[in-house]
C-alpha cells in the first residue's frame, strides 16, 4: 500500500471550457502544501513532466483524473492536437482511480450547454437529469461552481489521499463541502430575517434575495464559511449567489428575483405556508437601525 | 384538548360574539365574565385585559378563516374554481357565522389603537393572509392569475368581499348574499386571470 505521504498523480484535462477552474485552482494559497503531496503529471496549461501523447500512450494506471469544462462526442467541438475529446477522455478515464469533475460545465454541462444541449452535457448529468456524457461511471466526484473554490477541490483530494470516505449528495457532490447553503455565514442574514431588501449592487447594508437575484438560502456550499481568497464572498461584496453550483446553474434573469404576485420563491427545504407567513409577520415590523447606513 | 386550553377557546368564542355585536368599547369584561358564568377575577386569569382578549379574538378568528381556506387551496381545482369556494366561503360565513367578519370589519379595521402593539401589519392575521399568498401564488405559477403587486390582486378581492359583506350588513344589497357568489367570483376571475 502507497504511503500516505507518497505523492499522488493527477492528470488534468479540459472539455469545453474557459479555463477559469484552472485559474481558481492557482490561487490556492498553500500550494506548496499541495505540491509536497500531489504530482500534477499532465496539465494542458503549463509544463507538465508528461505530453498528452505520451500519457494516452501509456497505459500506467494514475490517481485522479481532474476534468474541466463540458463533456461532448462531437469532434469539430474538441480537437486536441489530432485527438478528440471522446478519445481522451475514455483513455485517461480508465486508468484513473477517481475522475474530479471540476467545475459545473464539467459536473453538469454549465453554461457552453445551451449552445447545443443535446451534444454537450457533463459527466453524468445533463443539468439536473442523468443524462450527462456516461451512462453511469462509479469513479466520478463532481465538484461544482463557476469556477470552483480551490478549497473545495483540494479538500477533496486530500480526503481521497486518506483513504477517507468521501459521501456525495444526491447530485455525487462531497457532503463536506455541499452540505451547507451559501446563505450560511452571510453578514446580510440579519437583514434577510426582517426582510429589508438592498438598494443597490455593492451597498453594505440589505439582502440581496428579495429584488437582486440571490440563491444563497437554495445554494448548497460553503462559500461564506471559508470565503473566496480568504478575505471575501459575493454576498459579503454586495452582489447576489448566482447558484453556481446547483445542476440547474445558469438560469435566465440571473440578477433578478423571480416573484409570482410579489412572492420569492422559499429557502430549500422550507414550505411556502411557513415562509410566507414568517416574511408576512417579519415585514409588519420596522426596525429603525436597519433602515440605516451601517457607515 | 387540555381543560385550561378548552376554557381559552370558549371565552375567544364568547368574545367574538359579543364584541362583534356591540363593539370593543360598548363590551365589558363583566359582560365577557357574565356570557362565561364565571367570575371577572378568574377570567383575569385568562387574559390580563380587554386589548389582549381582543388581540386574542382576532388571531382566533383568523385562524379559522385560514383553516377553511387552506382546505380550499389544497383542493385539486384550477384558480377559476377555487375563487368560486373562498366567494361562497366568505358570503356562507358572513350569514351563518357573522361574528367573523363583523369582528374584523367593525372592531378589528375600526379600531387600530387598541391592535398597534402586538397585532402590527399582519402578525395577528398571519394565518388568513397567508393562505390568500399560497393560493395567488400558485395562481400566477398555474399561469392562471396575472402576475402583479400582490396586494393589488389582495385588495381586490378582499377589498370587494368586505365592502359586499358590509352593503350586506347595512342591508342595502336588494338580493340575498348568496346570490351573488355567481356574479361576485366570475368578477373577481375577470380582474384577475391572464
Amino acid at each position: 500500500m502507497p504511503s500516505l505521504h507518497s505523492k499522488k498523480s493527477i492528470v488534468w484535462i479540459q472539455g469545453i471550457t474557459c479555463n477559469g477552474d484552472t485559474h481558481s485552482f492557482f490561487n490556492y494559497p498553500q500550494m506548496k502544501n499541495f505540491a509536497k503531496n500531489f504530482e500534477i503529471i499532465y496539465h494542458p496549461l503549463f509544463i507538465t513532466k508528461y505530453d498528452l501523447e505520451t500519457i494516452l500512450k501509456s497505459k500506467d494506471s494514475y490517481d485522479y483524473l481532474i476534468v474541466e469544462g463540458s463533456f461532448t462526442r462531437v469532434k469539430k467541438y474538441i480537437n486536441r492536437r489530432g485527438h478528440s475529446f471522446e478519445e481522451i477522455i475514455d483513455n485517461l478515464s480508465k486508468k484513473a482511480q477517481y475522475i474530479i469533475c471540476a467545475g459545473s460545465c464539467a459536473s453538469y454541462g454549465g453554461i457552453f450547454m445551451a449552445r447545443d444541449i443535446k451534444n454537450i452535457s457533463g459527466a453524468l448529468y445533463s443539468g439536473e437529469k442523468m443524462e450527462g456524457y456516461w451512462d453511469k461511471n462509479k469513479k466520478v466526484i463532481n465538484i461544482p461552481g463557476c469556477p470552483l473554490h480551490p478549497k473545495w477541490l483540494v479538500d477533496t483530494l486530500f480526503a481521497l489521499k486518506q483513504n477517507k470516505t468521501v459521501l456525495l449528495d444526491e447530485f455525487l457532490r462531497p457532503k463536506e463541502i455541499y452540505s451547507y447553503f451559501v446563505h450560511h455565514g452571510c453578514l446580510r442574514n440579519e437583514y434577510f430575517e426582517w426582510k429589508i431588501d438592498t438598494k443597490n449592487f455593492g451597498e453594505k447594508e440589505g439582502c440581496l434575495f428579495y429584488e437582486q437575484g440571490c440563491r444563497g438560502p437554495m445554494t448548497h456550499t460553503n462559500c461564506n464559511k471559508i470565503l473566496w481568497n480568504e478575505v471575501s464572498s459575493k454576498t459579503r461584496a454586495g452582489s447576489p449567489c448566482l447558484g453556481c453550483t446547483e445542476p440547474d446553474f445558469p438560469r435566465d434573469n440571473i440578477y433578478e428575483t423571480k416573484k409570482h404576485m410579489s412572492l420569492p420563491a422559499t429557502p430549500a427545504g422550507v414550505s411556502k405556508r411557513a415562509y410566507y407567513s414568517v416574511t408576512g409577520i417579519a415585514k409588519s415590523f420596522k426596525i429603525d437601525r436597519l433602515e440605516k447606513k451601517l457607515i | 384538548m387540555d381543560k385550561k386550553l378548552k376554557k381559552t377557546e370558549l371565552i375567544l368564542e364568547k368574545s367574538l360574539v359579543l364584541f362583534s355585536k356591540k363593539g370593543f368599547y360598548s363590551t365589558t369584561i363583566p359582560d365577557i365574565a357574565k356570557a362565561m358564568d364565571m367570575s371577572v377575577g378568574n377570567l383575569y386569569n385568562y387574559f390580563s385585559s380587554k386589548e389582549e382578549l381582543a388581540r386574542s379574538v382576532i388571531k382566533y378568528s383568523s385562524d379559522i378563516l385560514g383553516a377553511k381556506i387552506r382546505v380550499i387551496n389544497e383542493k385539486n381545482i384550477d384558480t377559476k374554481q377555487k375563487i368560486y369556494e373562498i366567494v361562497k366561503l366568505y358570503f356562507t360565513m358572513a350569514v351563518e357565522q357573522p361574528e367573523h367578519l363583523e369582528f374584523f370589519l367593525r372592531v378589528y379595521l375600526s379600531n387600530k389603537e387598541i391592535f398597534k402593539d402586538g397585532c402590527e401589519g399582519m402578525v395577528c392575521v398571519a394565518a388568513f393572509v397567508t393562505e390568500l399568498m399560497i393560493f395567488f401564488e400558485k395562481g400566477v405559477r398555474r399561469k392562471e392569475l396575472r402576475n402583479q403587486n400582490f396586494f393589488s390582486a389582495f385588495g381586490l378581492f378582499m377589498g370587494y368581499l368586505g365592502g359586499f359583506v358590509f352593503l350586506n350588513g347595512e342591508g342595502i344589497l336588494d338580493d340575498k348574499l348568496k346570490n351573488y357568489i355567481d356574479d361576485v367570483s366570475e368578477n373577481i376571475y375577470r380582474a384577475l386571470k391572464v
